[in-house]
């Protein structure tokens, strides 16, 4: 059997969490000197693992270890927005490999762009001219902790097309590798004035179908949404779940029809509901919701998820992860019909992503 | 030649980095620049945009707080400081 490595990015450094047979698991850590990690992920192509770091002292920097974690370097050179820029840089807070490249979504909103493994880098875009680009760094718009760009994805068939969400503000899409975008948010739903239509939707996560790449979901601050044309427009699938708040999503990687939330409470608590651990799966693209919680703790459990912290790998019978704001990490290999801790006191987990070897 | 006295936590990002090092410049600026040479990546752990110091690292010049512009003496102690902080 392969070797499922899921890295876990945690205020503390990276652990990595691993087993030859998914029963049995041993975690490594902390890696990356213990810096306070927003994402960890592993790039198939070049065989590295990357993570986003941003130390309150030494500022961010992107840790790189290519072989699978034994030893690591750093390096910041280019994540800046210059000398004479009003944005400011002190968090990195997404990752994201594809075509020969590594993005990095920043703080201030800017994308990053490596395409020397991690070396170097250079600002790509920092979306100017979209609707709004002027209120992103007003702190009336902007509460503690933003993260700027919180997501990339890339398209895995062409490298032009890829999509940046903008924390609190909207889902945007280029299909020209970022000389030009488009706000892609029509059918969302917003609580909260709006002037202008097109922009203001606060989308938390974005998953994509291995299968089928029209079909996306979205985990957003009000409401499941889905789409059917691949993010031109938006259907909200909340009915049937706990709660319309949430973080982080998974999607199945041979059905598009299945697709995996976690709920939360959506005031400052932000944990699951009622003290009791459930991640919600639908198998008919949201019409209905099963609440999946077999060997999750039922008593007292205000666990927290964030946007990245759920991930799920390609396998026949895929393995799908989660890890909580309070260092545990829980594991199923059966659709999510029951679930096994594989690692309960680690730091704050910021995310799970998990790669077979 | 000045010595520079570095943060622990600096010591594993750079292969043979010391807690101690020398330096011959003449302001703390220009003192940081000469580590970043030997080793690349120096200067961005403790300089940002700006450039200024950042927030939480303090650097003192013979017991005497300074910036990027102060001058250092040949015979100069150095001390770089990270705020102490966090939890």
């Amino acid at each position: 059997m392969p070797k499922s490595m899921v890295l876990v990015a945690t205020r503390k450094g990276l652990f990595v969490i691993e087993s030859d047979n998914r029963k049995d698991w041993t975690t490594r850590g902390p890696l990356c000197e213990s810096w306070p990690l927003y994402h960890a992920i592993y790039d198939r192509d070049s065989g590295t693992i990357f993570a986003a770091a941003a130390s309150e002292w030494l500022g961010c920097s992107v840790w790189r270890s290519s072989d699978l974690g034994e030893t690591w370097e750093q390096s910041s050179e280019g994540l800046t927005y210059g000398d004479d820029s009003e944005l400011k840089m002190n968090k990195i807070s997404s990752l994201s490999a594809g075509h020969g490249r590594l993005f990095v979504g920043a703080e201030s909103c800017g994308i990053f762009g490596s395409t020397d493994g991690g070396k170097t880098f250079e600002l790509v875009s920092t979306l100017d001219g979209q609707p709004n680009r002027d209120q992103w760094n007003d702190h009336a718009n902007q509460p503690p902790g933003h993260l700027g760009i919180s997501q990339t994805m890339q398209d895995p068939d062409d490298a032009n097309h890829w999509w940046a969400i903008v924390q609190g503000h909207s889902l945007f899409e280029t299909t020209d590798n970022a000389k030009t975008w488009a706000p892609r948010n029509k059918g969302l739903r917003a609580d909260w004035p709006l002037d202008n239509p097109e922009v203001g939707y606060c989308v938390h996560c974005l998953v994509r179908s291995p299968v089928d790449g029209s079909r996306m979901y979205q985990q957003n601050h009000v409401g499941m949404h889905r789409s059917d044309d691949g993010g031109q427009s938006w259907t909200e699938i909340s009915e049937g779940l706990p709660s319309e708040f949430g973080f982080a999503a998974a999607v199945h990687p041979h059905d598009r029809e299945t697709f995996y939330v976690v709920p939360l409470d959506p005031g400052h608590g932000r944990t699951m509901p009622d003290g009791q651990a459930a991640v919600w799966r639908t198998q008919d693209a949201g019409s209905s919701w099963q609440k999946l919680t077999a060997g999750l703790p039922q008593e007292d459990a205000y666990l927290g998820v964030l946007r990245a912290g759920m991930a799920i790998d390609g396998e026949d019978a895929p393995g799908l992860y989660f890890g909580t704001s309070t260092g545990q990490v829980y594991a199923s290999m059966d659709e999510g019909e029951s679930w096994s801790e594989i690692a309960g006191y680690l730091p704050g987990i910021s995310s799970v992503e998990v790669a077979v070897i | 030649m000045a010595e520079v006295y570095l943060p622990t936590p600096l010591l594993p990002l750079f292969p043979e980095l010391t807690k101690r090092v020398e330096v011959d410049a003449p302001t703390v600026g220009e003192a940081i620049a000469q580590l970043n040479e030997r080793w690349p990546g120096f200067r961005d752990r403790l300089v940002q945009a700006g450039p200024a110091l950042r927030p939480h690292i303090n650097v003192y010049v013979d017991k005497e707080r300074g910036g990027l512009d102060t001058p250092i003496g040949e015979r100069s102690r150095v001390d770089v400081i990270a705020a102490i902080s966090g939890g």
